[in-house]
């Protein structure tokens, strides 16, 4: 593990508990986001990792070194720093701001100098900038050469404390576009403090969300949306998030109908019939005996033949659009919109019929994703449920002729 | 005024050298004890506001009576007067040294010791250049203070400008004091201009 940090604790002076038995490991190249209310501690845990705070007790090592044993001035030195307010030296050029840690590790001036261009390459800022000062520059620019500034010296670990919190919605995209580059590309490892939910599911591969100095959760940001640990989390995220959302953590099995009504290609015509008039469907689903799809048959098809005691397997159209149960809305929404066909089969590996996707149900979801809360809700605990809810309501209304 | 200059030419040059001379060792005295002393006081928790306190106390001794304290303790001379002016000359650069300093954001701080700079590398790269107009501000108008107020060192046997003054006085003569005053006028305009000048020198680019 390149950070290991366990049974982290501060306790201040007066009692209070910023942190309280925090323990997380962090591979290399990972993406770490601390999110949480004020005072929750986050920015605390970060800041005892290069040491502008000493924590009570708990240890934290660094490629298998304890910090505390190490000199903090040669620790800073090695981790990149990135905080809210920029923090660059507004009586240094750009330049020299960048070239800050090295200058501090005595690099030779040939070398400062072409990391230098290289850095303000990398923040996609004209090489001409260098000689600038900060003042001249934008908020948005001057925070890219904070965030290259802290890897100058080829820092493996950078930390950000809020680093994009003062910056305008676009401005702060195009950044953490950065930053998710420098992680991808670089594999670079970032512990990022930050409030901002979608940026931390944006941007992160784990999440550690924080309350009153203790962890309550700490999983992907999928995981997280899946299964919101508690109340908090869920209002942490916001319901509307989490709706939006549902298309990609959703899987089809999640939001199909049970019991889809089937038959066997040996009954005939009649009972085909019947079975449509009982249930109040116009398609059926065809399976085998062992429950495998075989293909469907329509009102259109029943009443195009003549004999009652024709087998349904001779006329069945086999040409059937299905989709896997475990597959994610998100990614077959489109596709079953597509096809323009009312109802979907699912199925499982082995193609055994399990469930039916009707049209309804996916425009809800789309509806959803793309409005925010849905209206009627009746549920606001479990916006999932109620969804699913709605869409098995709207089916027992019976189908909607062609 | 012709006939002034060719009357009293060389000693109106020897009596500046003196002048400059009692003003100068001064005020480099209070720039040498203030500024670090400033600096410290950043750093110290308390007792930052005592010391800035006693210093304007010594400010508020009138200036004829601390030149005569001096006198039993340095005897008469130039020592006892540039002592004196030192102790006029701590408050303003003292006070603007701790604001300046006080002043530093402390984003920049925090950026600086974050990204593994020593105290030391802090201080000497990051903080005091940006406080450096503050400081300078204060040593400016330390520098005005001091040259008028050594026009008072004459009294105690330290010669400068203000002989001429305090002659011209005793003598009922306006063109000495003039001849003394218009020189001491001139003097502490030239030198507030020329700090001026490396006041904007150590502003930082941007921060002008």
């Amino acid at each position: 593990m390149l950070l290991s940090m366990e049974h982290l604790r501060k306790e201040y002076p007066n009692g209070k508990i910023a942190v309280d038995d925090f323990n997380l490991q962090v591979g290399r190249g990972e993406f770490i986001a601390f999110i949480g209310t004020s005072g929750s501690g986050k920015t605390t845990t970060m800041r005892m990792i290069n040491r502008m705070l000493k924590q009570t007790s708990g240890t934290i090592k660094i490629n298998d070194k304890d910090i505390s044993k190490m000199d903090p001035v040669k620790l800073r030195r090695s981790i990149g720093y990135v905080i809210q307010n920029i923090g660059l030296m507004p009586h240094m050029t750009i330049q020299e701001n960048i070239e800050m840690v090295p200058k501090l590790l005595g690099w030779s001036k040939e070398k400062r100098a072409e990391q230098a261009h290289k850095m303000i390459e990398l923040a996609q800022l004209p090489d001409d900038m260098l000689q600038r000062y900060p003042g001249e520059l934008s908020g948005g620019q001057q925070q890219r050469i904070g965030v290259v500034r802290a890897l100058a010296a080829d820092q493996e670990i950078i930390l950000m404390d809020e680093p994009f919190g003062a910056l305008d919605p676009i401005t702060r995209e195009s950044l953490q576009d950065l930053v998710k580059h420098l992680q991808e590309d670089l594999g670079k490892t970032f512990i990022f403090v930050t409030h901002d939910m979608d940026e931390a599911l944006h941007l992160a591969t784990k999440v550690v969300i924080m309350s009153q100095g203790k962890q309550v959760q700490v999983d992907t940001p999928e995981n997280i949306l899946r299964h919101p640990a508690n109340d908090f989390v869920t209002n942490l995220i916001g319901e509307e998030r989490l709706i939006r959302a549902q298309p990609n953590i959703l899987s089809v099995s999640q939001i199909m109908l049970k019991n889809p009504v089937s038959i066997t290609p040996d009954k005939t015509v009649d009972d085909a019939i019947d079975l449509m008039h009982d249930r109040r469907v116009d398609t059926l689903l065809v399976t085998d005996d062992a429950g495998v799809l075989q293909g469907y048959v329509d009102l259109e098809d029943i009443n195009r033949i003549t004999d009652p005691h024709t087998a349904v397997g001779d006329f069945t159209n086999r040409q059937v659009f299905f989709v896997k149960a475990d597959s994610l809305i998100g990614d077959t929404v489109d596709r079953i919109l597509k096809q323009g066909v009312k109802n979907v089969p699912v199925v499982d590996k082995d193609k055994h019929l399990v469930g039916i996707v009707t049209r309804t149900a996916l425009v809800d979801i789309v509806y959803d994703a793309l409005r925010g809360a849905p209206e009627a809700n009746e549920e606001p605990a479990s916006p999932i449920n109620a969804d699913i809810h709605a869409a098995a309501t709207h089916d027992e209304g019976g189908e909607i002729p062609q | 005024m012709m006939h002034f200059l060719a009357t009293y030419g060389t000693q109106l040059i020897a009596k500046t050298g003196q002048h400059l001379y009692i003003s100068a060792a001064a005020l480099a005295l209070g720039v040498i004890v203030a500024v670090p002393l400033g600096i410290l006081l950043t750093r110290m928790k308390h007792g930052a506001n005592f010391v800035i306190t006693l210093a304007g106390v010594l400010q508020t001794i009138p200036a004829m009576a601390l030149l005569a304290m001096m006198i039993p303790l340095f005897g008469i001379g130039s020592t006892p007067a540039i002592v004196a002016l030192f102790i006029y000359s701590l408050l303003p650069i003292l006070r603007n040294t701790y604001l300046g300093m006080q002043g530093v954001s402390p984003t920049v701080r925090d950026a600086a010791k974050g990204m593994g700079m020593t105290w030391w590398q802090m201080m000497v790269q990051a903080e005091i250049p940006l406080a450096a107009p503050v400081i300078m501000a204060g040593i400016r108008l330390s520098a005005t203070y001091v040259i008028a107020w050594a026009t008072l060192a004459s009294y105690i046997g330290a010669g400068g400008l203000g002989d001429f003054i305090f002659n011209g006085l005793n003598l009922y003569r306006s063109d000495l004091i003039l001849g003394g005053s218009i020189p001491v006028i001139l003097l502490a305009l030239l030198v507030d201009y020329l700090l001026g000048k490396v006041e904007a020198a150590v502003t930082p680019r941007q921060l002008r």
